[in-house]
């Protein structure tokens, strides 16, 4: 067995049993953390096809952004797990189906006899081959128009997704630092002139008080 | 490199070499990497523990104190007695805390920092790893650092440790994203994803052609993107002025409250191991890396050693010079002020790049 084969089962097992622990963890938090260790295998099964900036980038924006944020909501949430399991059986036969959806639409599209997949060229990359400059190029110049319309819509999202929450709290005790870097001393405090205290002369000793 | 040792095996073993070689030979690569990631992480490793004495020297001297001078001459043994006490110490687990996930948070702020140096050239040749994508490969896995901090904090499951979490979970993801597009501009001018290309395409320009190559590196074409790039560094490891994630006057330590013994000082390696990693990494894309500042000396990584020393001493000087950042000022720096600079910078090195003014071709 080459040593390539013996990694793609390695990576493909843990990929499917971290899968599977994904939805049978009974801590949510558990769950998105098998979650993450999915994505890595997943990024060493696409390094083994050679696409390494889609690995990277998979492991960039998945495990290093998304799921971050999806753990930080995760952790503080009190999630009670007992109400979480209540309509287990109602939804079953729904999520049965959309199961068997998906195994069916992934066993026509890898049985590749129906599609064609030896009429595909041959794998054989030359050794200087950048996956990442291919991809810029087609991103860049065939896509150009379809790429930068997905990120403006993006950019919508975001904003709208910031001017949704965006609230001004009345009681806010926040400071503009603007505003604090540009303060004078005399905003703040006043210098009043004062006459200097005089220390009164020691009074005299008295009579008949004895010394 | 990998003939000479053969060679001197060869010569160590003399006759006996032959069937050692036959026996060895399916698994020579396999043992040759092993070798190069014990060459690289044995000095690391012993920078760490020279960093923590030098950390204490430095900012001793800088706040008129003596600093360590007690175990061995001048101190130098101090972070041997330190290392040997934390290893003995037991490693308790709060009775609260979720086990396995407590033993994995350690593991998991390690790993990153050391598996980040498979990729860093030291000179031309000296690599673990000559990948393509060598600048993805240091985000993508700089990135899963985070998961430490946020699983130790969660596992804990204490207060401190989860407020520690969550600032550095937020500190962590907003300065990744000023990293990333400072990089960008690099990335531009050098037009490869490749560290060792990165450093050569800084060997060039009409500077180095008169001799002095210090001014055709990026640090000085790409002035707002280094300054970016270096404090969005510091905020990465946490450290001071940015050191609320584990602000020891509001959090105590933050994510490492509940730690002890060796599973604390996994922390501890991981974050000094993260300073030295970016003063590597600042001086490989900004600084030219092993390239000699003047034409007439040779290149080599003591220059590199050097630009890395002086990062270093960076970092500890604004350890002892600034005072704690409030945290929606930190916030406010890296959204409000490093984004919208690097977004701009990249646009006006674009603009740079496609005028006749070009300085790169």
């Amino acid at each position: 067995m080459e040593f390539k084969t013996l990694l793609f089962y390695l990576f493909s097992t843990v990929t499917v049993v971290a899968a599977l622990r994904v939805i049978t963890a009974r801590n949510p938090v558990h769950a998105a953390l098998f979650l993450v260790l999915a994505f890595f295998n997943m990024a060493g099964l696409w390094l083994l096809l050679q696409a390494e900036f889609l690995a990277l980038v998979l492991i960039m924006v998945y495990v290093g952004a998304v799921m971050v944020l999806f753990l930080f909501v995760v952790m503080m949430l009190d999630i009670n797990i007992e109400r979480m399991r209540l309509g287990f059986w109602k939804h079953l036969p729904l999520g049965a189906l959309v199961g068997l959806l998906l195994i069916g639409e992934m066993a026509a599209v890898l049985s590749g006899r129906y599609f064609g997949l030896a009429n595909l060229p041959a794998h054989n990359l030359p050794a200087n081959y950048s996956n990442t400059k291919e991809l810029a190029r087609v991103l860049y110049t065939e896509y150009a128009y379809p790429f930068e319309i997905a990120s403006v819509i993006l950019l919508v999202a975001i904003i709208v997704a910031v001017m949704l929450t965006l609230r001004r709290r009345k009681d806010t005790k926040a400071m503009h630092p603007s505003d604090q870097i540009a303060v004078k001393a005399k905003d703040r405090m006043r210098l009043v002139k004062m006459a200097p205290e005089v220390e009164l002369p020691a009074p005299a000793a008295q009579p008949g008080e004895k010394a | 490199m990998e003939a000479t040792v053969l060679n001197l095996l060869a010569a160590v073993f003399g006759s006996l070499w032959a069937p050692i070689w036959s026996l060895i030979k399916p698994v020579w690569p396999l043992l040759w990497t092993l070798a190069k990631i014990v060459l690289i992480m044995a000095p690391l490793l012993l920078s760490v523990a020279y960093l923590t004495f030098w950390e204490r020297k430095i900012i001793g001297w800088m706040q008129v104190r003596i600093g360590p001078n007690r175990v061995g001459p001048w101190g130098l043994l101090q972070p041997i007695a330190d290392g040997l006490k934390l290893f003995f110490k037991e490693v308790l687990f709060p009775t609260a805390a979720d086990k396995k996930l407590f033993v994995l948070g350690p593991i998991m702020a390690i790993a990153p920092a050391l598996a980040l140096w498979a990729v860093i050239p030291f000179s031309p040749g000296w690599v673990l790893a000559n990948v393509d994508a060598g600048v993805l490969y240091l985000l993508a896995i700089s990135s899963v650092g985070v998961y430490g901090i946020i699983i130790a904090g969660w596992a804990s499951n204490s207060k401190y440790p989860f407020f520690g979490a969550m600032r550095a979970s937020a500190q962590m993801i907003s300065y990744e994203i000023s990293m990333g597009l400072a990089l960008i501009t690099v990335l531009m001018v050098s037009n490869s994803l490749n560290l060792t290309d990165i450093v050569m395409a800084q060997s060039k320009g009409r500077f180095a052609g008169y001799g002095i190559d210090v001014l055709s590196w990026n640090w000085l074409p790409l002035l707002p993107m280094f300054a970016v790039y270096l404090i969005s560094g510091v905020a990465e490891t946490n450290r001071a002025p940015f050191d609320v994630v584990e602000g020891e006057s509001e959090i105590v330590a933050g994510h490492m409250v509940e730690y002890s013994g060796m599973a604390f000082a996994m922390f501890f390696l991981a974050e000094y191991a993260n300073m030295i990693l970016i003063s590597a990494m600042t001086s490989i894309f900004f600084l030219g890396g092993w390239l000699s500042p003047v034409g007439f000396l040779p290149d080599g990584f003591h220059w590199m050693a050097a630009k890395m020393a002086a990062i270093l001493f960076f970092f500890l000087w604004i350890r002892a010079t600034f005072p704690r950042y409030r945290y929606d000022q930190i916030m406010r720096l890296g959204w409000k002020v490093f984004v919208p600079l690097t977004l701009i910078w990249i646009l006006v090195v674009g603009v740079w790049m496609m005028s006749p003014l070009t300085i790169w071709k």
